[in-house]
């Protein structure tokens, strides 16, 4: 710990090392070593169960982690977790405001329980009330709301106090992809602005948009860097085979070895290829024109985030039945 | 100074939702106003107007006098005259009487003879309390020429001499009506809050465990007295229910006993998970709150473990206190044990709800 030089520290909003939290004998985050820097997008990608939810409600202390250590800002998690509720701000997963208060009801309780000043007050509430467009819901009730207004009424008041550090737990579940596109402009306009910001998300497109990402895998984190860090790191070669008859190709090419997955996509398969495959879409070609299957043809691609996925959580799956 | 800031901040908020929360809101006034007329008008402990059926078969001037004289007492109503002893019994297997009066043919006789009973009363004994009232009629009924001595025991009763069940029953269901809503209101308004996700919204953020505890706790504390001022009022306008001790004494017990009842919602709500189970808890609670706090029946004359227990409710406290005061025009002083019992309640409860609220989600 007193190794880490202070450049380093200063620069990271959040770094974990070995967070681990077990509920009875189920481990729901295991040993996840976390860097997060400022000012950046940082995204949590994993099914449904992958931990998400877990570690980021202990890296924002509401969860005390089994083992492990967690410095955010600067502070020491959970033992300063009070001093850290300042800073940080966090939209949960379900919709947490009141539904039977009005939206500006909602802001101005939300702004006297971080005790902002009236004075700073009438400057916010305007301020985020016309940034996320609430001005024309301003006096309807929340529980009557649309699922993208209640999520910029969410934002704006996990905002309101102008943390350095926003947490948002799948934050677009419950909206259309028109409004998911505006709320993540809006996010890219926050970190402009020096937040730093931790989201997580099952939706790939989401994790492309984010600076730098972990994906989680039942606790474990599987893979972290760049988007493009993990394309290119990924463990497999990556071919679309285009042919009229899918599922019979998908079928036979699932039997091969070389194969770790195949995925339909129209009417064309992705299929994955063990690394050691010199050549792998003239490979592939061959193989699947010597079993005698149609065939338009076979093209190497650069591997998707979903690609980069799939291959991590599956080397995981085969080496947990290897060991079964 | 911002501790109070987000105090206010939650007291507003929640008295906001309370107003628009009809049902809840309805409730404050509605279970006030239902307890009270139901105690006070339908469970009533005076046994009165029980339907009975006389089989005259002596028919002389001594036996209708003695029928007279029960019929005075208005504690039954004779509804049906029967030829003969069958009668009355099949009259009371169909439920039209619960009392037959039976006064045999040689009634004159059995009355020069102390040694036999003169007449039979027939009583439908599946109610205790009708089997109760009879037996008193049957000590104080026998009229006779030769038994006309005086009773040997007066009975002077104070402080209700009319033993008008509403004037026992008023004073205490203030403590029944408090027990019931103030432990309710307070254990699902924080248990809503985390089924809707609020609650782990709010401790994400600076407000404190004791903060939000009091915020919780202030609305209802003054919603516990408008409950009080309708029970009193109702009391006094509908069953005439005498207020002998100051009415500044009434509200200051009223006060303790709701914040007592509102400290221990808030424990509730750190046990529970959800409002049913909350509802579950508030009435595993208030049940023997009603049956061993003296309330419906005597604390004396319970088993003493029983007594232990009741003595653990504030429930058995208050009651002891708002008799006191309203009854017998009591001071405070002369209850002090009673408010210092309730007082420590108090602080117990506070004290073990601030300690089990964590402001996490282990």
């Amino acid at each position: 710990m007193t190794n880490v030089p202070q450049a380093t520290q200063s620069d990271l909003a959040i770094r974990a090392r070995g967070l681990t939290k077990d509920f009875g004998n189920v481990v729901a985050v295991n040993n996840v070593d976390l860097d997060v820097p400022r000012s950046r997008i940082y995204g949590f990608l994993g099914p449904n169960g992958s931990g998400k939810s877990t570690s980021i409600r202990m890296l924002c202390g509401l969860l005390t982690p089994t083992h492990g250590d967690i410095q955010v800002l600067g502070l020491e998690i959970p033992k300063q977790a009070e001093a850290l509720r300042r800073k940080v701000g966090y939209m949960t997963q379900k919709f947490s405001l009141f539904e039977d208060l009005t939206v500006r009801e909602n802001l101005n309780f939300i702004a006297d329980i971080y005790t902002l000043p009236r004075a700073k007050q009438k400057i916010r509430i305007p301020q985020v009330t016309e940034r996320y467009e609430l001005g024309r819901i301003i006096k309807q009730r929340a529980g009557t709301l649309s699922g993208g207004q209640k999520q910029r009424l969410a934002l704006a008041a996990a905002t309101l106090h102008e943390p350095e550090l926003l947490f948002l737990d799948e934050p677009t579940s419950a909206v259309d992809p028109e409004n998911r596109r505006a709320f993540w402009e809006s996010l890219f306009d926050l970190v402009a602005e020096g937040t730093t910001i931790l989201v997580s998300t099952h939706y790939m497109d989401e994790a492309e948009r984010c600076h730098e990402l972990a994906i989680l895998d039942l606790g474990v984190l599987v893979a972290a860097g760049t988007p493009d860090q993990l394309s290119d790191g990924i463990d497999a070669a990556v071919v679309v085979v285009e042919s009229p008859e899918p599922r019979k190709v998908s079928r036979f090419l699932d039997e091969q070895a070389f194969v770790h997955s195949t995925a339909q996509i129209g009417n064309t398969l992705r299929v994955m290829v063990d690394r050691e495959v010199q050549n792998p879409a003239s490979f592939t070609d061959g193989i699947l024109r010597d079993a005698g299957l149609p065939l338009d043809g076979c093209e190497k691609v650069r591997p998707s985030l979903e690609d980069v996925f799939v291959a991590a959580t599956q080397a995981r799956k085969a080496a947990r039945d290897k060991t079964e | 100074m911002k501790s109070l800031q987000r105090i206010f901040a939650i007291v507003v908020k929640e008295l906001r939702q309370l107003s628009r929360d009809r049902l809840t809101f309805g409730m404050i006034v509605g279970i006030p106003a239902l307890q009270l007329l139901l105690f006070g008008f339908a469970i009533n402990m005076d046994v009165r107007h029980l339907s009975a059926g006389v089989a005259d078969l002596s028919n002389t001037a001594n036996s209708r006098q003695v029928i007279m004289d029960m019929v005075q007492t208005q504690v039954l109503d004779i509804k049906h005259q029967a030829a003969d002893v069958y009668e009355l019994e099949s009259l009371m297997r169909q439920g039209k009487i619960v009392v037959g009066i039976y006064i045999p043919p040689d009634y004159e006789r059995r009355l020069q003879q102390p040694e036999r009973s003169a007449l039979h009363l027939l009583v439908d004994g599946t109610d205790p309390v009708v089997q109760g009232a009879v037996v008193g009629i049957a000590n104080s009924g026998r009229t006779s020429p030769f038994n006309d001595r005086p009773p040997t025991m007066e009975i002077r009763t104070y402080y209700n001499p009319e033993r008008r069940s509403p004037v026992n029953t008023v004073p205490g269901l203030i403590g029944v009506i408090l027990t019931m809503t103030m432990t309710l209101f307070t254990a699902v308004a924080i248990v809503r809050e985390r089924e809707r996700g609020n609650l782990e919204l709010l401790i994400t953020t600076p407000v404190r465990s004791v903060e939000l505890m009091l915020a919780k706790v202030l609305p209802y504390v003054f919603i516990g007295l408008i409950q009080v001022t309708l029970v009193l009022v109702l009391g006094v306008l509908l069953f005439d229910v005498p207020l002998r001790g100051e009415l500044i004494d009434v509200y200051r017990v009223c006060l303790v006993f709701i914040i007592a009842n509102l400290a221990l919602g808030l424990v509730f709500s750190t046990v529970v998970q959800t409002q049913f189970q909350a509802m579950q808890l508030t009435f595993f609670f208030l049940l023997p709150s009603i049956l061993m706090s003296g309330f419906m029946f005597p604390f004396d004359g319970m088993p003493k473990p029983a007594q232990w227990i009741a003595e653990m409710l504030p429930m058995t406290h208050f009651i002891r206190l708002i008799r006191g005061v309203v009854l017998r025009g009591a001071t405070l002083s002369e209850l002090s044990n009673e408010v210092a019992i309730l007082a420590g309640f108090v602080v117990v409860a506070m004290t073990i709800a601030v300690l089990r609220f964590n402001k996490t989600l282990d």
